[in-house]
């Protein structure tokens, strides 16, 4: 069963088509990977999906609902969550913090029981609180709970990022460069932290990465973008060796002057 | 359970304080009372600058509405409304009309805030600024032109009904209602839209509606200082609300520390005193006060308390450090 949908999806720039006439589709507890040069339109694809851009036209369907012109806020309460290319943590703010206000959506005292400070409202941060802490723990960033985000090295940023998104109870999470500004050691770990955390939370994966070691190892099925377009599609064995795709990397030329 | 204990016990012991003092000299009363206005319109601003980052220069136009609102009522309903309620001793039936008046007022601002906000907030930045600083003037001069309440002429015979109790009661009400509010995950989620807007958004925050909540917040208890003002100086003149108002509230906000209640109320308290302070100096009082700032800004260039709060543990802490 497919969980997101995508149908002829456009979206343009001025006159440059960022995206145009795509169409794929995501099936349940999958880890799917976009990959294409630069300016093919893979951050653009996940803008479109998460609401911060309108397409021109097409449709997105997520669990069988049309979410194109919903709310970024809204379609992250329907289950879908992301990262940034550059985390963007949320970066004065303490490590426990940052995974707190991703939890907000299940946050349900009123405000004027917050300001009478009600036994509800006490009992509602204390569970907010030790569920944040158990997420840190899972991944690894329990010692760092109070420290503030931007004192964080590189690699933990990232963790946390993907900690916050998890935090929001995604069905479908969009990981965006994940492994971008990390070492060998540090991809591999990151590679065992997603197969993990799919099979923890129960999880759909859609994955733009450019480390190919990264793709090739954890994703089962592959779309290669190039220009706005898909130009091959398959099991990471098959778009190795498809042409177009050498060709998007290579370029054309290359080859004639070989021959 | 506890913290509402302590809370009430805090409020009853500045209540004292507050009776105390009036039998201070009157020239020291009067700017404690200021201070106490201040420091209330600080605090709500700094809601909206410091903790939504949404920089907004129009906080003197929510004190006027608030406060023309709220003297309005007491000038043309009061009388009716204190003969409602004649079976009860004098004192406490004005005492219970202000206080509604008050909140008239406040809740005047604060849809004023939210009807200005939901249009305004799309922007961001200096442009909010200047929509904000606008809208402010718009306020000012449109009561300039109302009749009703004076216009140029300004708006005499207020009841005098602030004395330094209730600006204590009101001050300790909005530095607790902030000060839980920012505490809790509603707060997280202002305090998340500061830190960046997009990714708020991603992790399903209504950054739209809790900018405009912070707002209105914000612009209510302006009208609740508006109204604490009006019934204190016992009339009110367009003049008093230019956009220089709204600065100099900002420089006791930034001065304080974007995004400390605490550091608010310490700015507030500065900048009531040392205008009064340098009042020996004459001529050269506005060019020392002007050096304070800059020489204030350079030394702690995020404000006194920065973005943290005053609080027992970390002044104990700070001696203990000195000591070693």
């Amino acid at each position: 069963m497919s969980i997101l949908e995508i149908k002829n999806l456009s979206c343009a720039f001025g006159g440059l088509m960022a995206v145009s006439d795509l169409s794929f589709s995501v099936e349940k507890n999958e880890i799917l990977g976009i990959i294409g040069p630069n300016g093919a339109g893979k951050t653009t694809v996940f803008n479109l999906i998460t609401g911060f851009y309108l397409p021109l036209k097409g449709s997105i369907i997520f669990n069988g609902e049309n979410i194109v012109g919903l709310k970024p806020y809204q379609i992250t309460k329907l289950g879908i969550a992301r990262t940034f290319q550059n985390p963007r943590l949320f970066k004065e703010l303490t490590v426990s913090q940052n995974i707190m206000i991703a939890m907000h959506k299940g946050y349900k005292v009123p405000l004027l029981k917050v300001l009478l400070s009600t036994k509800q409202f006490l009992k509602e941060e204390s569970i907010q609180l030790e569920k944040a802490e158990e997420l840190l723990d899972f991944f690894g960033l329990y010692k760092r709970k109070n420290e503030i985000a931007k004192n964080l090295p590189y690699g933990e940023q990232r963790k946390l990022e993907i900690a916050r998104a998890i935090a929001t109870e995604p069905k479908l999470l969009l990981l965006d460069e994940p492994a971008a500004g990390m070492n060998l050691n540090e991809s591999l770990e990151l590679i065992n932290l997603i197969s993990v955390i799919r099979d923890k939370f129960n999880l759909t994966i859609l994955l733009i990465e450019h480390h190919m070691e990264v793709v090739m190892d954890i994703c089962e099925r592959i779309i290669v973008l190039d220009f706005g377009m898909k130009i091959a599609e398959g099991s990471p064995e098959e778009v190795k060796n498809d042409p177009k795709v050498i060709e998007a990397y290579l370029g054309g030329e290359v080859r004639s002057v070989i021959h | 359970m506890k913290k509402n204990i302590l809370t009430i016990i805090g409020l009853v012991i500045l209540l004292i304080l507050a009776e105390l003092s009036k039998n201070l000299d009157p020239y020291l009363y009067q700017i404690f009372v200021f201070f106490g206005i201040n420091s209330i319109l600080a605090m709500s601003l700094n809601l909206i600058n410091g903790f939504t980052g949404q920089f907004s220069l129009g906080h003197a136009g929510f004190m006027a509405a608030g406060g023309y609102f709220s003297a309005a009522l007491s000038v043309y309903q009061g009388e009716n409304l204190l003969r409602l309620l004649s079976f009860l001793p004098r004192g406490l039936a004005q005492g219970i009309v202000f206080f509604v008046f008050l909140i008239l007022g406040g809740l005047f601002a604060a849809i004023l805030g939210i009807l200005i906000g939901i249009p305004t907030l799309r922007l961001k930045g200096d442009y909010l600024a200047i929509a904000t600083l606008g809208l402010g003037e718009i306020i000012r001069v449109f009561i300039l032109n109302l009749d009703v309440v004076g216009g140029p002429r300004g708006f005499p015979g207020i009841p005098k009904l602030t004395d330094i109790t209730w600006v204590a009661f009101w001050a300790f009400i909005c530095f607790i209602m902030i000060f839980r509010l920012i505490h809790s995950s509603h707060g997280r989620a202002i305090v998340s839209i500061r830190e960046d807007e997009t990714a708020s958004e991603s992790t399903g925050i209504n950054t739209t509606y809790y900018k405009v909540l912070a707002f209105s917040i914000g612009a209510f208890f302006a009208g609740v200082a508006g109204g604490l003002f009006a019934h204190y100086l016992m009339m009110l003149h367009p003049s008093s609300f230019t956009f220089m108002r709204s600065i100099e509230i900002l420089l006791m906000v930034v001065l304080g520390g974007l995004g400390s209640i605490t550091g608010s109320v310490i700015g507030a308290f500065i900048l009531t005193i040392l205008p009064e302070a340098l009042r020996g100096f004459a001529q050269l009082r506005l060019i020392i006060y002007s050096l304070t700032l800059i020489i204030l800004m350079l030394v702690r260039p995020s404000g006194i308390m920065g973005n943290k709060e005053l609080s027992f543990y970390r002044l104990t802490k700070f001696f203990q450090k000195r000591k070693e």
